[in-house]
């Protein structure tokens, strides 16, 4: 317990830090993802491409990899930016991938019919996108982008390493001050507990309120 | 990969002139795209990566061991999770479909727990807390947490498998085990192959964890590569090589879990079979 009560702002400046990736990083993930999605289902086959190619190749990255490219890589090319931005970079590419399969895979659920129905009633693309097809899409695809979410957060970790200042870095200091290992883990992990399970109490209340009933 | 979707919800099929507009668009975005790869072509050749100097170490034989035996430590460290988890997560998913209640619970507990944590908050706490080797404590994180999340895959099997199977295979006297291991859990686990060939990619990919350990694994071959001044920080061609090598072995695993998908799709035994209609049959055996 004294570990967590004597460093408490050593803790809460690890808690921030991860939360502030993990914020950052979904944002640019979504976004990202959505692009890529809308690449991945348009009508132009060079954009279908582009789409397959990123998805493909960043799922089967390992998120340490692009970490050490990112990080190490990139400041080669002239462009140096504070780690932070690197590592939301990286998150944020890294998870776009899984939020385009999850977001196209919420496009796949919605019936033709429905897109059928709105073009027969004379709506034009983007009504029939916005009014139709996209809010179907959106209340299957909930879940699925929660739980990626999640990882999102738990996956931040690895920017400790990376000299981000972020939950799992501060064990670091701690174990230099000579305090009991176990217990600054222990409250590390709390710490992780507490976003995660925030962000699936977040996504369980967008399903109860907007969640297709299944 | 680059077939438009048969029907879809999002447009109608185009017609002459959406044709035209499309293939516009499309050779202005390759137009576009290869641009900018001959952007990244540029800057690689701007800052000196194609240099033959930072080319040099990988032709020196004791560089490639080096890679090799990176390579070969991260396939070990990912057979051994895999092999790990995998028993680890029949374990846990026994568990879970326990009759007795605190199994159950114990059970529930351990799998939320572990999915919940950070993979690498796992091995860190293996590797510093408790002052195990590196390569222990990679492969203890990778198998509690892919053995969780694999033991939740199980489970999800086993329920996914019709009611049927097991009422019927209670009727003819089977006891909770064999019914278990004769009829749900191999129907269980081949509808879900896919989904387990997946979770053991993760694997694969968190090897790459052992890096931050200083587990003597691939990245940290490339690692020791990239920091050598003699070779004028060949930073740049090392993700170059070993990127391509990392990314294609977990694509292959991907591949084949998407190959076993379809094939699983196309197979005779997981589709309705017709039978053919009850026909007369002697009611006592051995009175033809």
């Amino acid at each position: 317990m004294d570990v967590l009560t004597e460093n408490f702002s050593l803790y809460g400046e690890g808690f921030l830090g991860t939360l502030e990736l993990t914020v950052y990083a979904s944002a640019l993930a979504l976004v990202l993802g959505f692009v890529m999605a809308a690449f991945r289902v348009a009508p132009v086959g060079s954009f279908r491409v582009f789409g397959t190619v990123w998805v493909t190749v960043l799922r089967n990255t390992p998120l340490t990899l692009l970490f050490f490219a990112v990080m190490l890589g990139l400041p080669r090319f002239g462009l140096v930016l504070p780690f932070e931005v690197f590592a939301v970079l990286a998150l944020g590419c890294y998870t776009s991938a899984f939020i385009c399969e999850a977001l196209r895979s919420g496009i796949n659920t919605v019936p033709v019919g429905q897109g059928e129905a709105a073009r027969s009633l004379g709506m034009n693309f983007t009504q029939t996108l916005g009014t139709v097809v996209l809010p179907q899409a959106f209340r299957s695809v909930i879940p699925p982008i929660g739980s990626t979410l999640i990882a999102l957060a738990k996956n931040s970790a690895i920017a400790g390493a990376f000299s981000v200042t972020e939950l799992l870095g501060t064990y670091k200091t701690l174990s230099e001050l000579g305090y009991n290992i176990i217990w600054t883990f222990v409250w590390i992990a709390v710490g992780y507990l507490i976003i995660t399970l925030a962000i699936s109490a977040v996504f369980n209340l967008m399903e109860k309120r907007w969640g297709v009933t299944r | 990969m680059s077939r438009p979707p048969q029907a879809s919800a999002l447009y109608d099929v185009p017609g002459p002139h959406a044709r035209r507009r499309h293939l516009l668009y499309g050779l202005l975005s390759t137009a576009v795209l290869l641009g900018l790869a001959a952007w990244i072509l540029y800057l690689l050749f701007d800052t000196d990566q194609f240099t033959a100097v930072k080319w040099r170490p990988f032709l020196y034989e004791g560089i490639q061991e080096l890679l090799w035996k990176g390579l070969v430590n991260t396939l070990k460290a990912f057979a051994l999770a895999a092999v790990l988890s995998l028993v680890l997560g029949a374990v846990l998913a026994t568990g879970r479909l326990s009759d007795h209640r605190p199994v159950r619970w114990i059970a529930t507990l351990l799998v939320e727990f572990f999915r919940a944590m950070p993979v690498l908050v796992m091995i860190f706490f293996i590797f510093v807390a408790l002052k195990v080797q590196p390569l222990p404590a990679l492969v203890t994180g990778l198998a509690l947490y892919n053995g969780s999340v694999l033991a939740e895959v199980f489970r999800t099997g086993v329920h996914a498998v019709p009611r049927g199977q097991g009422e019927a295979a209670y009727a003819l006297g089977m006891r909770k085990t064999q019914v278990m291991t004769f009829v749900l859990v191999p129907q269980a686990v081949r509808a879900m192959l896919p989904a387990i060939i997946s979770q053991l990619v993760v694997a694969l990919k968190d090897t790459s964890l052992g890096y931050l350990i200083t587990y003597e694994e691939f990245l940290h071959a490339g690692k020791l590569i990239a920091s050598n001044l003699d070779y004028d920080l060949p930073f740049i061609p090392v993700v170059l090589v070993i990127s391509p090598l990392y990314i294609g072995l977990c694509m292959l695993l991907s591949w084949s879990a998407t190959w076993i998908a379809r094939r699983e799709r196309r197979d005779p035994r997981t589709k309705g079979v017709d039978v053919a209609p009850a026909a007369p049959v002697p009611t006592l055996p051995g009175r033809e």
